[in-house]
């Protein structure tokens, strides 16, 4: 018998990198159809991204954070949420959010310096982007607990990176979901590394999804590049925390090609090669549009239609954003408490005052 | 204070990097912990090329967790080594404020000296780089209020090794903040090899008699400003980079508000709470009777810093700085 831990937590596969299923477990739902709207979500999603990219460039945004090759992980764990449920990302998944959506003048807006950018629509509970790693885990597990004693059917899903896991709040987040068996779904994109740390230096374990046996409830390893997997192991894990039946892990491995954000030179640190590498053998746009193909599902003209859609869409929430130019100052003042205190106050009529005079 | 004979121009933290090489050099027990301060040389690049120069086991990439990081290097100070910890950015230093807070402070109080913590923690910190959020707090008044722990800020490459060298041969544990806003602001003489910038001394930077301006980091820049502004205006400032938050140079404070019996102090961390708070006190304690105008503070707000698209205004600039020294002559 194997007992090592990789066989433990085998890497789970639907589509391998030729396009091929390489199981029947989902035969029966996977249509055209949802071939399709993973298509149209992910092409969406990559084209946003080197937008991001050019829009730092260009100096129209500030420091922004890239996530090519990690879109199948966001894209098939959105898509597995309902409205209601509760998203919370970090500062690398707005993939995920605009797929569950967010609002696309609003996440620019973030990356342009503006605070919109972490108010989502009314009616999506869309949680700002965390940017202090791991602190996001707990909230995710404290809004299921929430869901539970209101004895609501919605559930929580949170992102966070492999870097992640060393801080202290994802092991609390992952024990208090336990005890309290929380409908909480903790999403962990493995893109091995964390900014330049790679991922054998962060931890000893062989895997991420390990780290569920210490808190006894169910972690899986999927192949964060083919959204397949991602979507019905992501959903499992869904349905489970719906009916009452607790939290879950899910360690997706992916692989961002790009720097960790515009300010960071990754050759500093690892061989970007292997990215080219990854993106030739593993990519998770090439790999879905090579299965549409052996299915017969693939049609070009659709697809030149799917992307000019998203360019579109995309240049509208790009003028869209340029139009503001500045937040009101106030802002700055108006939203610290819910009721007036004297020395926000004062200070805000000392600004106004001074601004007046200059 | 030693002083070396060769000087070269560096950056600020050019000047952060060559003390640290020179401590590691001269000291065995220097260890350099951090996210990504090895193979990376850190994320301001503060710590570059010391890994390739002394090896993994003295120069450490850690994992993701500050209070992992701070926690290990208590146990590391105690039992002979002097860490030297880089937390990324000052913003996220919060989950190791528990091991700063009840161990790092009081661990030689608690054990009558058997036991003492002398260890370093670096922290890039400040607005004005268009940072995303969290990036750009000041934070150094929660530390300034903890007993047990010293705060270093220098605003110039000189001060900068001078005071990290102090850090580090220090018996205590010293925050040792570096304004990330000036780490590439011109260039500065910086001597070779070791010296020190003695702690708790502040520096005169300028010679006044009306007013006193008293500022650290990044904000020296903009108190100098202002300064030679209303020099032309015909008002002379004396102006004070405290470089210490704690202890504060209570002579130099005492000695230069005796003298023009006003004083601005301008901080970036919000007013409430603030260093200002101290100096305020400090000098009603030793020159109220020397004072001739209520004593201005020109600081953030309380309003968590803003994104940055609204950052300039938050940062006190000069223009309010000249409007509290012409208020504070005007009265
Ligand atoms: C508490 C905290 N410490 C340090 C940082 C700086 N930082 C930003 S991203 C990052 C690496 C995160 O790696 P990982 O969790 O793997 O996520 P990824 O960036 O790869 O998506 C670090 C150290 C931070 N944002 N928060
Ligand atoms: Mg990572």
């Amino acid at each position: 018998m194997n007992t090592s831990i990789e066989s433990q937590f085998p890497t789970y596969q639907i589509i391998d990198g030729e396009g091929n299923m390489v199981n029947d477990d989902y035969k029966s739902e996977i249509t055209e159809e949802l071939a399709r709207k993973f298509y149209e979500k992910m092409i969406f999603a990559r084209l946003f991204d080197r937008k991001g990219v050019n829009l730092q460039r260009q100096g129209r945004i500030g420091t922004y954070v890239p996530f090519e090759g990690q879109e199948a992980a966001q894209i098939g764990s959105a898509l597995a949420l309902e409205d209601g449920d509760w998203m919370f990302p970090t500062y690398r998944d707005h993939g995920a959010t605009s797929a569950f959506g967010h609002s696309l003048k609003n996440i620019f807006l973030y990356w342009r310096g503006f605070i919109e950018g972490c108010v989502p629509p009314e009616g999506k509970n869309i949680f700002p982007p965390a940017v202090p790693i791991a602190s996001q885990i707990l909230h995710a597990t404290g809004t299921a607990w929430a869901d539970k004693k209101k004895g609501n059917d919605r559930v929580s899903l949170v992102y966070f990176g492999d870097g992640a896991t060393s801080e202290g709040d994802f092991h609390e987040g992952l024990n208090f979901a336990s005890v309290f068996n929380v409908p909480a779904i903790f999403f962990n994109q493995n893109n091995g590394f964390a900014i330049s740390l790679p991922i054998n230096k962060q931890m000893k374990s062989k895997t991420i999804a390990q780290k569920a046996l210490a808190y006894d409830i169910p972690g899986v390893r999927v192949d964060g590049n083919d959204i397949f997997a991602v979507y019905f192991e992501t959903k499992k894990a869904v349905d489970r925390a719906r009916n009452g039946e607790g939290p879950s892990l899910i360690e997706a491995l992916t692989w961002r090609y790009g720097a960790h954000t515009t300010t960071d030179d990754p050759t500093k640190y690892r061989d970007q090669h292997e990215s080219h590498e990854r993106r030739e053998k593993y990519d998770p746009m090439t790999r879905l549009e090579k299965f549409m193909q052996k299915q017969g599902y693939w049609d070009e003209e659709w697809a030149e239609e799917v992307q000019k859609d998203a360019s579109r869409r995309l240049d509208e929430a790009v003028e869209e954003m340029e139009k503001v130019e500045k937040s009101d100052e106030a802002v700055m003042f108006d939203y610290v408490f819910g009721t007036d205190v004297w020395p926000v106050e004062e200070q805000k009529q000392a600004f106004f005052a001074d601004r007046s005079e200059r | 204070m030693t002083v070396a004979i060769n000087t070269k121009k560096m950056t600020l933290v050019q000047a952060v990097t060559d003390g640290l090489r020179t401590m590691l050099e001269e000291d065995e027990r220097v260890l350099l912990l951090g996210e990504d301060v090895g193979v990376n040389g850190g994320v301001f690049r503060a710590t570059d090329g010391l890994c390739e120069a002394f090896g993994e086991e003295r120069v450490i990439d850690t994992p993701l967790a500050e209070s992992g990081i701070v926690g290990t290097s208590i146990g590391l100070a105690m039992n002979g080594f002097i860490p030297i910890v880089e937390i990324q950015f000052l913003g996220f230093i919060y989950p190791a404020f528990n091991q700063i807070m009840t161990h790092a402070t009081r661990i030689r109080a608690r054990t009558k000296g058997r036991f003492t913590v002398p260890m370093v923690i670096r922290a890039p910190y400040g607005a004005g780089v268009r940072a995303p959020e969290i990036h750009s707090d000041s934070a150094e008044a929660l530390f300034t209020h903890m007993p047990g722990i010293k705060v270093v800020v220098p605003s110039n490459p000189y001060d900068a090794k001078g005071l990290l060298i102090a850090s580090i041969e220090d018996p205590d544990p010293v925050l040792f903040l570096e304004p990330m806003k000036i780490y590439r602001a011109g260039k500065g003489e910086v001597p070779e090899g070791k010296y020190t910038v003695e702690i708790g001394k502040g520096n005169r930077l300028k010679e006044g008699e009306d007013v006193s301006i008293f500022a650290w980091g990044a904000m020296v820049k903009v108190a100098m400003d202002a300064a030679e502004k209303m020099e032309e205006k015909g008002v002379s400032c004396d102006v004070i980079d405290l470089r210490t938050l704690y202890p504060l140079d209570k002579d130099i404070i005492a000695e230069t508000v005796q003298k023009t019996g006003r004083a601005v102090i301008v901080h970036e961390a919000p007013l409430s709470g603030g260093v200002g708070s101290d100096i305020v006190s400090l000098i009603n304690d030793t020159s109220f009777l020397y004072m001739r105008a209520p004593i201005e503070r020109v600081a953030g707000f309380d309003t968590p810093m803003p994104f940055f698209n609204l950052e300039d205004d938050y940062i006190p600039d000069s223009t309010r700085v000249q409007k509290a020294i012409e208020k504070a002559v005007s009265f």
